[in-house]
């Protein structure tokens, strides 16, 4: 029998309840897990032993006491560092907010709670999720456990790796443009962004607010129907958190896919894609049709677009929403700051990272006055008008799956010169985000190089049940094990 | 010819209260230059008549009722401030109108 | 050459909620400072807006009084600015899609009526306050105030004259009071006033540059403030000299505006489209509903009360000052007291004591129907309006139905010709030289007979049947 630590969420939360193991057995392994790869793989930017440790008892003590436990009973989740809480420190892996202790939990921190989950500690990220590969990180460069000397992807790095390296059972990210569905694809897991208003953004530290949206990083899809059966759901503190009924994924996962019309976008299997990338697609297309479902060619005239416009509304937002770092309130103040306008200043300019500031001043370029119209209300309109796409796409087809990244996991440094080349990056993620739809990444086999490729299925907004049973039913009968990195081989 | 100026990239800057040294600002000049200029991708399209999506969901009228919930405990607001005085955050003198 | 002003006013109004506009801190202006915040009001990372929804009923209640078109889609924006008292850095507001727009307000001022355009009215939230001369020469920031729902009225460039002004305010603040929709207190900043002032040649119909006063306490210092800088464009005209863009503050103590120019830049505010919140829709149905519980407003009000009451003009204007007053008075009139005399009472003793004790007129010990019973009282002639005085203010004082009073202190008149004979020939034998002046041919002296008269009655003769028993006796 495996290893706690390598074993699912759901094995983990059955195992807890029935009584089989108990949460503090499982937390232990995972700490040891931690204590043993970590140091390679730096996911982790900080780890509260005490605390999890102190949770799994509580919930062994709630089991002794005869109480029924929460799904997540003894599941360790690990949480990206943007996700408020009031243990620890919220940093978002910037030194504006080193050593921040938010004072209230995000609305999501709070479901994993009250389904008994234990908190094993915060995961590294691109700071402010502002990247594609967690190199902009100000806190520590995390590795893909599939090959150390490469990216884990991004902005979710630290969470995708940690879920690879089997340091926690799962871990929650953001997605604004792919930064669940990418690092996921890179470290060869399970990684959905539901649709937007699914789950409550609050205590989320914003980067772009119409696009950002929390979502799990699984070992299976099973995992992530589980996950998303906590975290969604609208909540009174999240005004952009749909009153749409959730219905049991887990119960969604039937393996069926027969009679389901699968939508292949041809804006994304151009030669953009390499070809060892579009042949695992292609085969993994091939699965689904042998189970019974059809495939349909569909367009998405605007894909092309896609990049632009999430470039423009993305900063604009972001230059917003960063602005209320300040040293005011909380967080980093500049100590030279003398008058009012050096707080600002200087706090900014020695606070924030390079590719933070670039996007500050990208977004505040394009809400500024005279370039309004020509950016920001034009990326807006064919913002509109990739919707419309996928609004016509969905007429014809009830999923869309695609590649999740057109190349496997890149080695550090590759991208970083060139910022244009690092966003081209997102190109097949970005359009979810801006129509707002849901998109889940599965692994869909490893490159000649031993690098996982995803497989992103999208579907029509709040149909994330039908995407994760095509997910499921793929994965189902993929035919290969995805296997573990060398690292989760025993090779630490 | 470049689109962005020095000065264009100076008067964001300055919006945006950002410093740059001498190096940061040349590269900003090319960066946004170069970034920008991929923008321009978007004037293929023909928007006319197309309203602008500015919200994710087609969702309208939520609202909170008027009801008084719990505030802080203000030592906890003030535990994360850089500096205060035990009622007020405290901030370098202002001098400046104020707006509203 | 002669100049005439224009002046255009935005007006601030801190609308009475029980909480803030996006969070559920209390709004309570006297709490200790930071004690009335949350995370949300703090502008803390994650945090996210939830619009009270009793913000857009008032909003929309302000907006059809100033017979505004309601927007059915209208949206909240961000204005992005960098100011200590701004938690977020930018202020949630309305920019291109205000709430209400279109709307208008008449108003009474020198020269008869004028009609002020009403812009637009937006709902916005209000920063936090600041507080200056802290520790080490540096300022404090309060955040009790930030997330307060305000209502911004801008008016057109309508107004000609520093009381046009003044006048538009009092009516402005009057409507908004009989709405409930503010306190209006300006001392606590509940309404806060800022003109747009220029001064052009009479004639002309380009606008000259403007100067914007703001920060000014009180009604009377706002009238004061644009006086003055009207004046000061003009001498600066007439000078030869240019008028510079600028914010002015106000020197309430000197009695001058001051220069507090602001850095270029600041004005390039970058507005978009509030993404944390949903768009809000008014339908008819809604719109109606507010309009349906609008109450009368104070110039429809006074309107009435002239027509169906016949009260002068001025009266009516006072006795509709306050919903409050207006309804008193109403009350009064409807268990059958004068109209005009239930005004005369109101506005002169009634309001003396309410004064006098600081009580406002309709929350006084004196219920509306013991008013009526009490004039009524006077008319069938069972007090003189001289005992009605003191009956009143026992009642003021007690809360007491007048009869009862007027029974226990033995204030009845007296109306009894045999008693009165009595008195009058006490005093006329108590008088002897004045009633041989009186037969000599001075009339005059008969005045002061009458007075002896009340006197000895201690006030309670029946002042016309005891003059005409006076008369006779003197005649005898
Ligand atoms: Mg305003
Ligand atoms: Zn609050």
């Amino acid at each position: 029998m495996s290893a706690w630590h390598e074993r699912r969420a759901h094995e983990i939360a059955g195992a807890v309840r029935t009584g089989a193991v108990s949460a503090v057995e499982v937390t232990r392994a995972f700490l040891e897990r931690i204590d043993a790869v970590d140091g390679e793989v730096n996911a982790y930017t900080e780890v509260w032993r005490a605390e999890a440790e102190a949770r799994a008892a509580a919930i062994d003590a709630k089991r002794d006491r005869g109480e029924a436990l929460g799904a997540l009973a003894g599941v360790p989740v690990a949480l990206k560092a943007l996700l408020c809480t009031t243990e620890g420190t919220t940093d978002c892996s910037s030194r504006m907010l080193k050593g921040f202790r938010s004072p209230y939990d995000a609305t999501v921190v709070r479901r994993l709670r009250d389904a008994d989950a234990v908190l094993p500690g915060k995961v590294n990220m691109d700071e402010f999720a502002m990247g594609s590969s967690t190199e902009n990180s100000a806190i520590k460069k995390t590795r893909n456990p599939w090959n150390l000397d490469c990216v884990p992807g991004g902005s979710s790095g630290g969470s995708a790796a940690s879920v690879a390296a089997d340091e926690c059972a799962f871990a929650l990210g953001s997605d604004t443009g792919g930064s669940i569905r990418q690092p996921a694809a890179l470290c060869g897991c399970v990684g959905v962004k539901p649709t937007y208003g699914r789950v409550s953004r609050y205590g989320l530290v914003a980067f772009a607010s119409s696009l950002d949206q929390i979502g799990p990083l699984t070992k299976d899809v099973e995992d992530a129907a589980l996950a998303l059966n906590i975290i969604c759901g609208r909540d009174p503190m999240d005004a952009t958190s749909a009153a749409v009924p959730v219905p049991d994924f887990t119960a969604s996962l039937t393996g069926e896919v027969k009679g389901l019309r699968i939508g292949l976008p041809k804006e994304y299997f151009t030669s953009q894609l390499g070809s060892e990338m579009r042949e695992k697609v292609e085969r993994a297309i091939a699965v689904l049709e042998e189970q019974g479902a059809e495939t349909v060619e569909v367009s998405l005239p605007h894909t092309d677009h896609g990049v632009a416009v999430y470039y423009i509304i993305s900063p604009a937002e972001a230059s917003a929403n960063l602005a209320r770092f300040d040293g005011v309130r909380y967080g980093f103040r500049h100590p030279d700051a003398e008058t009012v306008d050096d707080l600002y200043v200087l706090t900014k300019s020695d606070g924030f990272g390079t590719e933070v500031q670039r996007r500050i001043m990208l977004g505040t370029y394009v809400l500024s006055s005279g370039y309004y119209d020509a950016y920001y209300l034009k990326a807006q309109k064919v913002r509109a008008l990739i919707r419309q796409d996928f609004d016509r796409a969905f007429a014809q087809c009830d999923v869309l799956v695609t590649p999740t990244s057109p190349t496997p996991a890149f080695r550090f440094g590759e991208k970083t010169d060139d910022p244009l080349e690092m966003y081209l990056s997102d190109i097949y993620t970005i359009s979810a985000n801006l129509a707002a739809i849901p998109g889940i990444s599965v692994p869909c086999g490893l490159t000649s190089a031993g690098l996982p490729a995803g497989l992103q299925i999208m579907a029509r907004h709040f149909d994330e049940a039908t995407m994760l049973r095509v997910a499921h039913c793929y994965e189902q009968h993929r035919g290969f094990d995805p296997g573990k990195p060398p690292i989760a081989r025993g090779a630490a | 010819m470049s689109r962005i100026t020095e000065k264009d990239v100076d008067y964001v800057a300055g919006l945006a209260r950002l410093r740059l040294d001498e190096e940061a600002r040349a590269r900003l000049v090319r960066e946004m230059d170069a970034i920008l200029g991929y923008m321009d991708k978007l004037n293929e399209l023909n928007t006319e008549g197309v309203e602008p999506m500015m919200h994710a969901l087609e969702m309208t009228n939520v609202f909170r009722d008027d009801v008084v919930g719990e505030s802080m405990p203000r030592d906890l607001a003030l535990e994360t401030a850089p500096q205060h005085d035990g009622a007020y955050f405290i901030v370098p003198p202002i001098m400046d109108p104020e707006e509203s | 050459m002669e100049y005439e002003a224009v002046i255009g006013m935005e007006v601030h109004v801190e609308l009475d909620t029980r909480s803030k506009v996006f969070c559920a801190c209390s709004t309570d202006f006297h709490a200790e400072p930071n004690t009335n915040v949350c995370p949300i009001c703090l502008g803390m990372p994650g945090t996210l807006p939830m619009l009270n929804r009793e913000v857009v009923n008032k909003s929309v209640a302000v907006g059809l009084a100033l017979n505004c078109t309601i927007a059915r889609w209208s949206k909240m924006d961000r204005k992005n600015y960098f100011y200590p008292d701004l938690p977020k850095n930018y202020q949630i507001s309305q920019y291109d899609l205000p709430l209400c727009h279109g709307g208008y307000l008449d108003i009474e001022t020198e020269g008869g009526t004028r009609r002020i355009g009403i812009t637009r009215a937006h709902m916005e939230e209000d920063p936090a306050r600041n507080v200056h001369g802290m520790m080490g020469g540096g300022s404090g920031v309060d955040f009790n105030r930030s997330g307060v729902p305000l209502l911004e009225i801008v008016t057109e460039p309508d107004f000609r004259s520093a009381q046009q002004v003044y006048d538009y305010l009092a009516e402005l603040k009057q409507i908004l009071l009989y709405l409930g929709a503010s306190d209006c207190n300006m001392e606590e900043g509940s309404l806060r006033a800022e003109a747009n002032i220029s001064v052009r040649p009479k004639g002309s119909e380009r606008l000259g540059t403007k100067t914007e006063v703001k920060n000014v306490a009180s009604f009377t210092q706002t009238m004061r403030a644009v006086e003055y800088e009207i004046k000061r464009q003009i001498r600066v005209l007439s000078e030869g000299g240019t008028i510079v863009q600028e914010t002015r503050g106000w020197d309430a103590e000197k009695g001058i505006s001051f220069s507090q120019r602001k850095k270029e830049s600041a004005h390039d505010y970058r507005y978009f489209p509030e993404p944390d919140l949903a768009p809000v829709v008014v339908d008819e149905a809604w719109e109606r509903r507010v309009r349906d519980a609008l109450p009368e407003l104070p110039a429809a009000r006074r309107k009435r009360f002239r027509e169906a009451h016949g009260l002068s003009a001025y009266d009516a204007r006072v006795i509709t000052a306050t919903r409050g007053m207006a309804d008193y008075f109403e009350a009064v009139v409807r268990v059958g007291a004068d109209p005009k005399k239930a005004a005369n009472w109101m506005m002169g003793d009634l309001q003396a004591l309410c004064t006098e004790t600081r009580v406002e007129v309709d929350a006084c010990a004196v219920c509306p129907e013991d008013l009526a019973a009490m004039i009524g009282l006077i008319e069938n002639g069972t007090i003189s309006g001289k005992i009605a005085k003191e009956v009143l203010a026992a009642m003021f004082e007690t809360g007491k139905h007048p009869k009862e009073i007027v029974e226990e202190k033995g204030l009845v008149q007296i109306s009894d010709s045999s008693e009165l004979e009595g008195i009058v020939q006490q005093v006329l034998d108590a008088n002897p030289n004045q009633v041989e002046q009186f037969r000599s041919g001075k009339d005059q002296v008969k005045g002061y007979l009458m007075g002896q008269v009340m006197k000895a009655s201690r006030g309670k003769a029946n002042p016309k049947l005891a003059s005409q028993i006076l008369e006779k006796a003197l005649r005898a």
